[in-house]
């Protein structure tokens, strides 16, 4: 009886193995339940685009499919995101991660579950600052840009468009506090003055007196580093309200329809950035997405194709699915030398790297890597005129 | 001249305008709170879930007038779809009595196992709003916006400072006290009124000279879902609705009831308008509130603000620790149990 179970056991595992070896799978870890579940669907469905095109494609490692394996990090509860990573890794045996998506978990998920293991981690949406300090081995990578970034960016239009003294309110977490000090930085490095920094709460009752405060310091321009459905807007909303402020500087976070649609023409002259590029990569991408039914323009989608389609090419360029060989390739195909490849080319780019040559990854948002493992990243630079976007121009 | 005409200008835009909208918006919401506790004799936490559901009724009639095409011209729609949404929330009321309430009143529980159930409906309300509207931010104010606009004040006075006057701050304000005066002639006129009191003040008194208890809790579950509904309507005009906001409005809720004297229908007042001058006052800046006072030699240098805006939640609850304090009844005397 015991030799049978043995040799049914034995059995089973190798069957395992030989599936194992037709697929290799990848994690795609996100926060399908919490506060952004709006904008992850779309999310995971962008980087499993990118999987579909590979394993499509039949030129990944000698005609090896890509599966994506989702699992849950619930954007706020590092306890239970640790735990998904951790099924990911040892249940599953996923190659790497394509997640995770708020700053919090994925610094969680790095440094509990990815770096111990020697898996490879690429963000799409994790854009503390904190995260460039991880202890991360060279394992974590991201394909959104840093909020420090963003802050210099926004200091350096302001600078271009002459204003020398503004307000600033974020919202009272990482991502408020870490682009809030990074854009003070930078703002008061190139001479201009804070005149008041006020943080806000999310989901309160009343905003009036901090624009009250906000409005008393003499500044006429409001920066509101929040979000676009939480206390930023309450923060718009009573700024309007008193007359207080009528222009304001507004980060990502803050950036979408639901404003313009509510005050319209009451934001007239209002500056946004948000990140992304006008690129031809850009194009391609939401061509394809809208094809697959993603919502085009959705925030980190082309983010999360190109972070599903790096793994794939930098195992192509290692000729193996191993963790360790990934990792090795990462920064190879996402930098130059090399062709450039958009989206939609990633069967070409296997093409070229498994008959040696070298590729510069560029996809969906001008993918390229600091020293790292982060994208320098481009931001729009959005105005408001007749209560609509427009774009001014790419940073 | 001026300067002072500018200065109060300056305060009653960023103060007084704003707090006394908040301010009406909290007194309303406390006085339910206070009914529930004055009579029945618990603290009710579905409270502020009760007034997203009768708001969300509101959010749906206005939809649905506004595609009919009706409007209440520079009114808000909401005034129209008010009354159904009140009949709605009366009707949630009663029939969370009846199956949840009524069975622990019977039982004569004690007050924590009310506070408990009622924390059991604050939950269930909550899903229920989520699943038939979700948890978004939704807009339905329509009609005029505002009365004056600061830009308009300025040109019209030739003043520095503008004032900004919202319609949906008069409607708050106003409907406010009309609703305040009614609720006051029927509790001091009426019998129905009488007969609450002598309720609140001894049960089972009341219950000997022949008062209908079930009656009398009826009437005090319509009375508040009528407060509730008109509460988050307002509200909801003045900002916007979003579930989890009407949430987080229970916590200043109880903190106005218990300052003013929980219980106490004046206390509640009192204390929906102490919470809201009280955050907004100190955390204001005032420094150029005296720029136009003083004498430019005597400007002020710093911001002139007693606190950061980061302590605006602390003020109201170390204004509550103090009256607990120094007066436990509360600033009117309440009830204490």
């Amino acid at each position: 009886m015991r030799k049978i179970l043995l040799a049914a056991t034995i059995l089973a595992t190798m069957t395992g193995q030989a599936l194992a070896a037709e697929t290799i799978k990848i994690g795609v870890i996100l926060g399908f339940t919490g506060p952004i579940e709006s904008l992850t669907p779309d999310m995971a469905s962008s980087a499993e685009l990118a999987m579909k095109e590979v394993s499509d494609s039949g030129a990944l490692l000698g005609g090896k499919k890509l599966e994506s394996i989702r699992a849950d990090s619930t954007c706020v509860d590092s306890a239970a995101a640790t735990a998904a990573a951790e099924r990911l890794i040892t249940a599953d045996g996923v190659a790497a991660i394509m997640g995770a998506d708020c700053s919090g978990v994925t610094g969680a998920i790095a440094s509990n579950v990815a770096v111990g293991n020697g898996v490879v981690m690429v963000s799409p949406s994790a854009t503390s600052p904190g995260l460039s300090q991880l202890k991360d081995k060279d394992l974590f990578f991201r394909t959104a840009p840093s909020d420090a970034r963003q802050g210099q960016v926004i200091a350096a239009i302001l600078k271009s468009r002459g204003v020398s003294e503004i307000a600033v309110t974020y919202t009272n977490n990482d991502y408020g506090k870490g682009l809030s000090d990074s854009f003070q930085s930078a703002f008061t490095a190139q001479g201009g003055k804070i005149s008041m920094v006020a943080a806000h709460e999310d989901g309160k009752a009343d905003y009036s007196a901090e624009v009250g405060a906000l409005a008393a310091s003499g500044a006429k321009i409001l920066a509101v580093f929040g979000y676009i459905d939480q206390g930023g807007k309450g923060m718009i909303q009573a700024s309007l309200d008193s007359g207080a402020f009528d222009k304001f500087v507004l980060a990502d976070g803050m950036f979408g329809d639901a404003l313009t649609d509510a005050f319209g023409n009451d934001l007239n002259g209002t500056i946004a950035t948000v990140p992304g590029a006008e690129s031809q990569g850009a194009k391609t991408f939401s061509d394809m997405a809208e094809k697959a039914g993603i919502t085009v323009g959705g925030p980190f989608t082309g983010e999360s194709y190109d972070a599903a389609a790096l793994i794939a090419l930098a195992m192509q360029a290692a000729g193996s699915s191993d963790r360790a060989a990934i990792q090795s390739k990462m920064m190879a195909v996402a930098n130059a030398p090399g062709e450039k490849i958009n989206p939609g080319e990633l069967a070409k780019g296997l093409k070229i790297l498994s008959s040696g040559g070298e590729i510069d990854y560029v996809g969906a948002t001008n993918v390229e890597f600091n020293k790292i493992g982060e994208v320098f990243g481009s931001y729009k630079e959005m105005e408001i005129k007749n209560g609509k976007y427009e774009l001014i121009s790419v940073r | 001249m001026t300067d002072i005409l500018n200065a109060l200008v300056l305060f009653s835009n960023f103060v007084l305008i704003p707090s006394l909208a908040y301010g009406s918006q909290l007194a309303l919401g406390a006085l339910g709170v206070t009914l529930i506790y004055s009579i029945l004799r618990f603290a009710n936490f579905a409270h502020a879930d009760m007034m997203a559901f009768g708001t969300m009724v509101t959010v749906l009639g206005t939809w649905w007038l506004q595609s009919l095409g009706i409007s209440l011209g520079p009114l808000p729609t909401a005034l129209l779809a008010l009354p159904f949404a009140i009949l709605a929330a009366i009707g949630m009321s009663l029939l969370i009595d009846r199956s949840v309430y009524r069975f622990y009143r019977t039982k004569r529980s004690s007050p924590a196992i009310f506070v408990i159930a009622s924390t059991g409906v604050m939950f269930l309300l909550n899903g229920i709003v989520r699943f038939i509207i979700g948890p978004n931010d939704q807009r339905f104010a329509d009609g005029e916006r505002f009365i004056i606009r600061a830009r308009e004040f300025k040109t019209l006075t030739g003043l520095d400072e503008g004032l900004a006057i919202k319609v949906s701050q008069v409607l708050t304000v106003g409907i406010a006290v009309m609703l305040v005066i009614a609720l006051f002639m029927f509790l001091q006129k009426t019998r129905m009124g009488k007969a609450m009191r002598a309720y609140s003040d001894n049960e089972d008194l009341a219950l000997l000279s022949g008062i209908n208890p079930e009656r009398v809790v009826m009437i005090t579950w319509i009375i508040t879902a009528i407060l509730a509904t008109i509460a988050g309507t307002l509200y909801g005009l003045d900002k916007s609705f979003k579930p989890f906001t009407y949430f987080q409005l229970l916590l200043p809720f109880f903190a106005a009831a218990i300052v003013g004297g929980i219980g106490n229908p004046v206390g509640a007042i009192v204390g929906g308008f102490v919470i809201a001058f009280s955050e907004v006052m100190i955390t204001y800046a005032y420094k150029k509130f005296f720029m136009y006072l003083l004498p430019q030699s005597m400007a002020p240098e710093g911001m002139m603000q007693l606190l950061s805006t980061d302590y605006k939640f602390a003020v109201s609850f170390i204004i509550l620790v103090i009256v607990l304090l120094v007066k436990p009844t509360g600033l009117m005397k309440g009830k204490v149990v």
